[in-house]
This record gives C-alpha cells, structure tokens and sequence, in this order.
C-alpha cells in the first residue's frame, strides 16, 4: 500500500482541492452557511447596541448599568447552558462510538464557552463596581461562575496533553462529562454557603422590566446565541483541518521513511 | 474488584513506606502552611462581632479554613506523587498487562492516597489545635467530617490525577485539575469543621450529607471511568 505512494503527488493534492466545499475536507473555515451565520451575528450585535444603548431606557435603581445585562445575562446562558451542554453530549457519544467529529465539536464548544464565561466575569465585575461599590463580591453566582472557568481551564488543559491523541481525547471526553456534574455541585455549594451566611443580593429578576428592556434581552440572547453558534462552527473547522493535516503528515513521513530506506532494510542503522 | 484493590493499596503504601516521601516531605510541607498562615493572619489580631466571636483570635476563628487548606494543599503532593510511582517504566500498563481490573486500580489508589491523608490530618490536625488554640466542640461531626473529606478528597483525586498521568504536565496539570472540583469539598468541610469546634453541631450534618453525596459520586465515576482512563492508544 505504502509502495504505491509518491510524496511529490501527495503534496501538490490539497491546493488541488481548493474551493470544492462539498467534500469534507474544508479547505477554508468558511462555507456559506457560516457566512449567513456571520452576517445575521452582525446585524443582531448592531441591532442590540441600538436598542441597548440608545432607545431602552436607564433602570430605576441601578441607572445606566442596567445595559450591561443585555450581553452579561445571555453570554452566561450561552456559555453555561449550551456551551458545557454540547461539550457533555459530544463527550459521552465519543466514548461510545470514538467519532473524531463530535471529540472535535465537544472541544470546539468549549473553548468558545470559556471565552464567553470570560467575557460574563468580566462584564458582571464591571455591573458591580457602580452596583454594589466593589468588582469583587462573595456572591454565589459570581463565585461559582469564577470555579467553572477555572474548571473549564483545566478541560481545555487535558486537551492540550502532550500524548497520544485517542487517549487525550478519551481523558477529555471523560473531564467533559465529570465537568458538567461538577458545574452543578459547585453551583449548589457555594449557593447553600452564602444563603447561611448573608441575605439575597440584589435580584435582576426582581426589578421592574420595560418593554424594551424585556427587548433588549431577548435580543441579546438572539445575537450571543448566534455569535456562539458562528465561533463554535469556525473553531471545529480549524480543529478539523489540523486533524486531516496531522493524519496526513503521518502518512507522507511513513512513505518518505520507506522510501529513503529501500524495500531491503527494515530498521534504521543503529549504533554499533 | 476488592482483592484487586487491595493488593494496588498494599504495593502503594509499602512504596511509602519504605521511601518515606510522606514522613520525610509532604508532613513537613503540612506543618510549614500552618506556621505560614500564622504569618499571614496576625495571631493576636480580633474581630469586632458579638460577645463570643470577640473572645476569639482571627486566627483562631479562620482554624477549620486554615487547616483543610492545608490538608488540601499536602494532599496535591500526595496525589502527584500517587501517579508519579505509576508513570516509569510503563507501570500503569504493566497493571493492566497483569490483568487488574481498573476499577480495583481505582479504589486501590484511592485507599492508599487516603490511608496517607489520615496520617497527614491527624498529625497536622494536632498541629492546628497547638498553634491556632479552638476549642473541641463536638468530636462526633469532627471524626465523620475529616471521614468523608477524606474520601472525597482520595476519591476525586484519583480521578483527577489519572488523567495527567503520562504527560510531562502532570506536576502543573493535576492542582489545575483538582483544585475547582475540590472548591466545594474545601467549603464544606470547612463549614462543617466550623460547626463542630465553635457552635455543637446545627448546620454541620447538612455539610456532612454534601460531602458523603460527592463522596459515592466521585467513587461512582471513578470506578465507572478508570477504565477509559488507563487505557493508553
């Protein structure tokens, strides 16, 4: 099988397949369907910060920063619920079925997830200075989002594992399932931790909602939604093609190292 | 399953013994972050707060924090050095090679990691009741509080540590690993601690019945998953 193969005509096959988005083989991240995807991430991020920051008003106690909630709220629905959900889902059928597809899908969601959890501390720390007075507060929502990121850290670590790539995927697959249980002990931990010991903070849920606030929202949602989807579909591509490129770069050094050693000899020339 | 277990826990802890990296290094390690804190939180320093917080030290206030921190940090080393013993020469699959049943690797490992964490917190356990001085309020909370931290803590680790195992990451992965996951456990055990020293035992139990829950999950998962976790290519 290995005799048959030329290297020269091996390298010059990618370029050949160039602009043939059918096969699946990507020869670009992009497709058409991403870019629809894109183009609607776009509109909805602008439509968003038009009815964000100019037509929905200022909130009654907490004023202007009530803005912030528009992309702080969904970016946490996003990454906390579809995000480590996808990652649980294509970690359990990759240890059914060993599909490089849904191990690639299980990573690429939770990449972007960690992004978005980033960006959810980041904006909810930016709610609460003019809020509570300080970036920081033992809240329960904010502690236990700051634990998963690091927990997901971690998961994005296993799957950098200098090692064999099955058993890395398999190690990974089996943190994305323990992950998720741990997303929801956390949670319920530190949430019974701090109901002993102070009252409920300011609720978002309990303050009054305008029309175009309710608005805002759910096209927060909508745009995050999309923008997650947008990402995620790059990212597994990019994922995708480094896999292709790996197994092919194996097998193009199988067939060089056959080559240069002759049908004759076995093993390379050891020391004497 | 069992016998299995028990042979993995029997070969760990004769390790231990005879290369005494518990005794020589990880107890010491213990030890030096309990006199560390005490650096860190001034010993005669108080809080204002009611009649009977006053009468206390911050220090002495902070004890069951201060002393599963440090259990937590000794027990990192315990873990990393659980999986160091398997990464040479191949061991973990020479274990399977000799037909070990992986869950019995599982539960072995964890026996062994946790045998070694008794010895760790009762010796640092005295060490915190000499240098930060809390009374001993319910030692019945106490006993099944250290009980089921340390099987969460052995339990989890395991796990965790097994899945750096192999890599030239492990020493920076595995606390990476362990340390979110153990966050919960750290607090529990820490409220619960809390409650048998300062107030009898009123919310402790409920702190008690969270760690026996993460325990059987952790032991569940473990004995479920090792086998996709030792299996290499």
């Amino acid at each position: 099988m290995t005799t048959e193969m030329s290297p020269e005509s091996e390298a010059t096959q990618p370029p050949r397949h160039a602009g043939g988005s059918e096969s699946p083989m990507f020869s670009s991240t992009a497709s058409k369907v991403t870019s629809v995807l894109g183009w609607m991430s776009i509109v909805a991020i602008g439509a968003l910060l038009t009815l964000g920051l100019l037509i929905s008003p200022p909130e009654v106690s907490q004023g202007e920063s009530v803005r912030l909630f528009y992309i702080h709220v969904p970016s946490a629905i996003v990454c906390l619920y579809i995000a480590f959900s996808i990652t649980l889902v294509g970690s359990i059928i990759y240890l059914r079925n060993q599909s490089v597809f849904w191990d690639l899908v299980a990573g690429a969601s939770a990449e972007v997830g960690v992004l978005f959890l980033a960006f959810t501390l980041a904006t909810g720390m930016l709610w609460g200075k003019p809020t509570w007075g300080t970036y920081w507060t033992w809240d329960p929502r904010l502690t236990s989002t700051a634990v998963s990121f690091i927990l997901y850290l971690g998961y994005l670590a296993v799957r950098r594992l200098d090692m064999d790539p099955v058993a890395r995927s398999r190690r990974a697959a089996v943190l994305g399932i323990v992950s998720f249980a741990n997303l929801i002990i956390i949670r319920f931990s530190v949430q019974w931790w701090r109901s002993l010991h102070q009252g409920a903070t300011i609720d978002p849920r309990d303050t009054q909602l305008d029309d175009s606030m309710l608005a805002s929202f759910f096209l927060g949602l909508v745009a995050m939604t999309l923008t997650f989807a947008w990402l995620v579909v790059h990212r597994f591509r990019v994922a995708w093609l480094e896999h292709q490129l790996e197994a092919s770069q194996l097998e193009t050094a199988i067939a060089e190292r056959t080559a240069a050693a002759g049908p004759s000899t076995g093993l390379a020339p050891g020391g004497a | 399953m069992i016998r299995h277990a028990k042979l993995i826990a029997a070969k760990d802890l004769r390790i231990e013994v005879s290369a005494k990296v518990l005794t020589a290094q990880i107890l010491p390690f213990g030890l030096l972050v309990l006199v560390l804190f005490g650096f860190g939180i001034p010993p005669d320093r108080r809080v204002l707060g009611t009649d009977d917080e006053a009468s206390r030290s911050l220090l002495e206030q902070a004890s069951p924090g201060l002393f599963w921190l440090a259990i937590l940090f000794s027990a990192l080393l315990a873990i990393n050095r659980s999986f160091a013993i398997e990464s040479v020469d191949g061991n973990l699959d020479a274990l399977r090679l000799a037909g070990f049943d992986p869950a019995g690797v599982f539960l072995g490992k964890s026996l062994a990691v946790a045998s070694e964490l008794v010895v760790l917190e009762v010796i640092v356990g005295i060490g915190a009741f000499l240098l930060y001085g809390p009374p001993l309020g319910d030692p019945l909370l106490l006993g099944s509080t250290v009980l089921l931290t340390t099987g969460a803590m052995a339990f989890a680790g395991t796990l965790y540590g097994a899945l750096g195992a192999g890599s030239r990451l492990r020493d920076t992965l595995v606390p990476l690993l362990v340390l979110p996951v153990l966050a919960p456990v750290l607090l529990a055990a820490t409220r619960a601690t809390e409650s048998s020293l300062f107030e009898g035992s009123s919310s402790g139990w409920g702190w008690v019945g969270f760690l026996g829950a993460f325990c059987l999950l952790y032991l569940g998962a473990g004995i479920l998953s090792f086998g996709s976790l030792l299996e290499e290519t």
